[in-house]
């Protein structure tokens, strides 16, 4: 031991009794200042989480606005509700809010929330980066939302495919919006999923082994992993296209070389493992929490957990799916379909996981429950027919018809916002201490499952039928037009169901029973805490003994010995913001972390990127430079060595008070 | 005329003409046709059973136990090595077959005798018959492709300006029509009939109204059309006719064309023919005096954001324009 450095210091152990004298200052030390200060400064990951769902599902509704505006005019043949130009941009925005800025970040907000608590930690590793990540997905959302009220939304597509999205073909600022936003936006989602994956590496608690992490956090690991592949592409995309716009470049400009295709590679490279970071969270919501109202753990842990990774993995090598009729090679669009349909089987095993936890369990019909088991068919239904779609002769039939509207919204829907609306009602309590009301929820539930069905299904007859997809209108004589004003009925049951569920939100956060630590009898962490959490997340750090913490005397009840779970007592950190680092495997004590305080600064260098990139979108250089600046000396800011982080030598204070 | 002919084969039965999922009308689709079939029936059971199995394991009865007490005894382990070791094979077997399928419809079993240059425009199609090695014989039309019954055609895909697709649903899956590359698709109609297409990439306002028709047709027939389609069309010494053509020369000639006149364009669709055709806008409108005048004057209210403006016609000059139009037969 002769090597440590001569501030080192093994923190002492034992308890913290809530209204403690030292745990009234450990709360002190952690609480965020009140009023606007706090609220631009904090960088608790609680208030982060929170505010990436709320403004996730802002984002959801105004996708949904949309979504709702559009089947009004496809309600019935050769309507004009809507022109041409002006139900592109709505298509455009639609596929751009859900999948950029609802789909993933109302995941990072359930991961920000509970991955700490759920690990045992008191913040993610980097909480400033944790903060300015947030800020730029909001200003990135309203970057990206900017041009809207004037008309001039991107209105190429989500997938923006050139030349369409070319300056020859779109001489408006629609584009640039688009390619700047998803630049900034892609810097988000990097820090983020950067975040996240050291978390998972330094911040669990002692003893919470690689195999004893709950399948949130796989899911929530394996999509950062795979966002940190795939958002370099592109990202990179977006910036060329800009360059072509912009400044006469010729990545995809096929008079002077360039080959439009390369566009399609490059977005799909990354659009394809998207596609799964957006729904492996979720299904790990599901693995979590469905198995609290079946009474049991998880059927499965290990083979779920594996099949998460190896469904990523494999969502790297089927980006081609999309791309089946651009003229590839039978034999290379083989290789990609094959790969395809294989995801199936990892994805059967998380079924199978499912149900078997439902029949050898005991459910109990609470709401959250009803979320879970309806996404479980909702699922298999848009599993299947991913299936289809993977066969590449039958893609070639079915690709760009409403078969595959259909498709993507059982996976984005079925596999996302259902388990998202299962994990508020279930984790509501612990953000709020209040529960959500259960009879109501009943009946939401309800309504938003058979709107679904109503609304979505008929959309694979549509395009059987042969309905290609963003068509701003059809004839009559087609044979589309029950279906489609089926699906616009169900679109606004949909959307009843969605207004019911918010109606529920606000009046359980003021009137709704109050919860408790537990109501639920969870098995994780984040349950052992007050609802909602303190700011310290845990006034001792837990010494985890299993996947199942605060089941462990019932699940044990054959060798107690093993219940060895420790929750309110524990290593005593309160020597400023502390929290403590843990080996990458064994989850072993390794080393005590100076957290950053509060700060401005995360949400300066949001400010000033998003200035920089709207200087550059309307090629005010000299304002570009002046916001660097700006984002230099934030970031200065930010970096500036600090005594309480032990970046630099601490005031001269009274001898034996800090070193143990 | 091959037209008359054909006009009365016309697939009207089931009212959705782009249906692929109950009709395919040659070997370049049936192989598909079944394979959807298989698929969706495999499909369909793959979900009644899980949502069978689901309900089963939700509704089936246990034993009142307090909340408090979770359940025991059985891992569910088996559960994951039965479900999992049951779809593999099924996976497999559907996935050999749909790479046989592939094979099938990927080319044709005979080389095709006929190539159809097709260039995909902002909002219609441009069809060149241009594989004859005599070039008198060959010729440009738009939005109708006429082919041979029975035998396999090969078609050339390119685009002038954006990425669209080229799908006759019934009688062939897609290929991607992209600017810079030439790519390949074969079709085959064993029935006469028409075959509706339909442009199936989003490409900008009017993606909705980028329509074509295959109209398939004997050996003989089809002969007869392309010679006539090859010849410059008669116009007959007529003043309104000649007021009209100058009208045409005037106001349409820098984008449309007519062979055997000034107008040249190169922009919009060949008219030579004009009247052979049964749709015009690119399949939004049925060809006839009416709608064409209303097309002409009314194009943006039609498609609005098309190329083609909506042009202003007195009332004298819409008679003249409409009976030189009425001469391109």
């Amino acid at each position: 031991m002769s090597d440590l450095p001569s501030d080192a210091r093994f923190p002492e152990s034992g308890r913290m009794p809530p209204g403690s004298a030292r745990q009234i200052r450990l709360a002190g030390i952690w609480e965020a200042p009140p009023g606007l200060r706090g609220w631009v400064s904090t960088v608790d990951h609680k208030s982060i989480g929170l505010r990436y769902l709320v403004t996730a599902f802002v984002f959801l509704l105004m996708g949904g606005v949309e979504a709702l505006i559009m089947r009004v005019q496809l309600a019935r043949p050769d309507a004009t509700v809507l022109t041409p130009e002006q139900y592109s941009q709505l298509f455009t925005m639609h596929g751009v809010t859900m999948i950029f800025l609802y789909a993933l970040p109302v995941l990072s907000g359930f991961s920000n929330y509970l991955w700490p608590l759920i690990l045992g930690a008191r913040d993610m590793a980097f909480p400033r980066l944790n903060a300015l990540s947030y800020w730029l997905f909001l200003f990135a959302g309203i970057f990206l939302y900017s041009s809207f009220p004037f008309g001039q939304a991107p209105n190429a597509g989500w997938f923006n495919y050139v030349p369409l999205s070319g300056l020859e073909y779109n001489t408006g600022p629609n584009i640039d919006i688009y390619a700047l936003g998803m630049v900034l936006l892609g810097a988000s989602t990097t820090v983020g999923s950067a975040n996240f994956v050291v978390t998972l590496i330094r911040m669990r608690a002692p003893g919470m082994s690689i195999d004893r992490v709950p399948v949130l956090v796989w899911g929530t690991l394996t999509a950062s992993g795979g966002n940190l592949l795939a958002v370099p592409a592109v990202s990179l995309a977006f910036f060329l296209l800009w360059l072509d716009r912009q400044f006469g470049t010729h990545f995809f400009d096929v008079l002077n070389g360039g080959r439009p295709l390369l566009w399609q590679h490059l977005f799909w490279m990354f659009a394809h493992p998207w596609v799964y970071a957006v729904v492996l969270p979720a299904m790990g919501i599901v693995s979590d929490a469905l198995p609290v109202f079946c009474r049991r753990p998880l059927v499965g842990y290990t083979p779920v957990a594996l099949s998460t990774v190896a469904t990523m993995v494999i969502g790297f090598i089927v980006w081609i799916h999309h791309m089946f009729a651009t003229g590839i090679p039978a034999l290379a669009l083989a290789f990609f379909g094959s790969a395809s349909m294989v995801i199936a089987i990892p994805s059967a095993v998380a079924t199978f996981a499912w149900i078997a936890t439902i029949w050898t369990g005991r459910p109990v019909f609470k709401v959250p429950f009803l979320y879970f088991a309806g996404f479980v068919l909702l699922f298999v239904i848009g599993g299947v027919s991913g299936v289809m779609t993977a066969a590449v002769p039958l893609d070639w039939q079915l690709n760009d018809t409403y078969f595959v509207v259909a498709h993507l919204h059982y996976v984005l829907l079925g596999i996302n916002v259902f388990p998202v609306i299962g994990g508020v009602v279930f984790w509501f309590p612990k953000f709020t201490g209040r529960l959500m009301s259960e009879r109501f929820g009943k009946l939401t539930f309800w309504v938003l499952f058979i709107g679904f069905n109503l609304g979505f299904f008929p959309m694979h007859i549509a395009g059987l039928l042969g309905m290609p997809r963003r068509i701003y209108t059809y004839s009559g004589d087609m044979g589309w037009n029950t279906v489609n004003m089926i699906t616009s009925i169900g679109s606004f049951v949909f959307a009843a169901g969605v207004l019911m569920f918010l109606a529920d939100l606000l009046w359980s956060y003021k009137r709704g029973p109050v919860a408790g630590d537990n109501p639920w009898d969870a098995p994780t962490l984040e349950w052992s805490v007050s609802s909602p959490p303190p700011p310290y997340n845990f006034a001792t750090i837990p010494v985890v003994e299993s996947g199942h913490p605060l089941w462990e005397e019932r699940l044990f009840h054959d060798d107690p010995s093993r219940a060895r779970t420790q929750l309110d007592e524990g290593l005593i950190l309160d020597h400023g913001r502390e929290a403590l680092a843990t080996r990458a495997l064994d989850g072993r004590p390794d080393a005590i972390l100076k957290m950053p305080g509060d700060s401005y600064a995360p949400f300066l260098v949001g400010l000033f990127s998003t200035l920089i990139f709207a200087a550059m979108l309307l090629h005010v250089w000299w304002l570009a430079l002046a916001m660097l600046a700006g984002f230099a000396v934030s970031l200065t800011a930010w970096m500036w060595p600090e005594a309480p982080l032990g970046q630099r030598e601490p005031k001269r204070e009274p001898r034996g008070e800090t070193l143990g | 005329m091959p037209l008359a002919g054909v006009a009365s084969q016309v697939h009207v039965g089931d009212g959705a003409p782009l249906n692929y999922f109950l009709h395919a009308a040659g070997p370049a689709a049936g192989p598909t046709l079944r394979l959807d079939w298989v698929f969706t029936a495999i499909c369909v059971a793959v979900c009644v059973i899980v949502g069978g199995l689901l309900s089963a394991a939700i509704l089936r009865r246990r034993p009142d136990v307090p909340l408090h007490q979770l359940a025991h005894g059985t891992s569910g382990l088996r559960w994951i090595v039965i479900g999992a070791g049951l779809s593999v094979p099924v996976l497999v077997a559907m996935l050999v077959y749909a790479l046989f399928t592939l094979n099938q419809v990927a080319t044709p079993a005979e080389t095709p005798a006929l190539t159809i240059t097709v260039t995909a425009y902002d909002w219609w199609w441009k069809v060149a018959y241009d594989d004859a090695p005599d070039a008198s014989a060959h010729f440009v039309t738009a939005n109708e492709i006429h082919i041979p019954t029975g035998e396999p055609v090969r078609f050339k895909l390119k685009s002038a300006d954006v990425i669209h697709t080229f799908w006759v649903p019934r009688l062939a899956g897609k290929t991607q029509a992209i600017p810079g590359q030439t790519n390949e698709q074969w079709l085959q109609a064993d029935a006469p009939g028409v075959y509706r297409g339909q442009c199936s990439q989003f490409c900008g306002a009017q993606h909705a109204h980028m329509a074509f028709e295959v109209i398939a047709e004997s050996r003989a027939d089809f002969a007869a059309w392309s010679a006539e389609q090859a010849r410059a069309p008669d116009m007959p010494n007529d003043a309104a006719v000649t007021a009209g053509k100058a009208l045409f020369l005037d106001k349409c000639a820098g984008c449309h064309a007519i062979r055997g006149t000034d107008a040249q364009g190169a922009q919009a669709p060949d008219l030579t023919h004009l009247n052979s055709r049964r749709l015009i806008a690119a399949g939004t409108l049925s060809n006839t005096a009416q709608n064409q005048l209303a097309w002409i004057t009314g194009a943006q209210r039609i498609k609005p954001d098309s190329l083609m403006p909506s042009i202003a016609l007195q009332r004298d000059e819409a008679a003249s324009l409409s009976a030189y139009l009425a001469t391109l037969k």
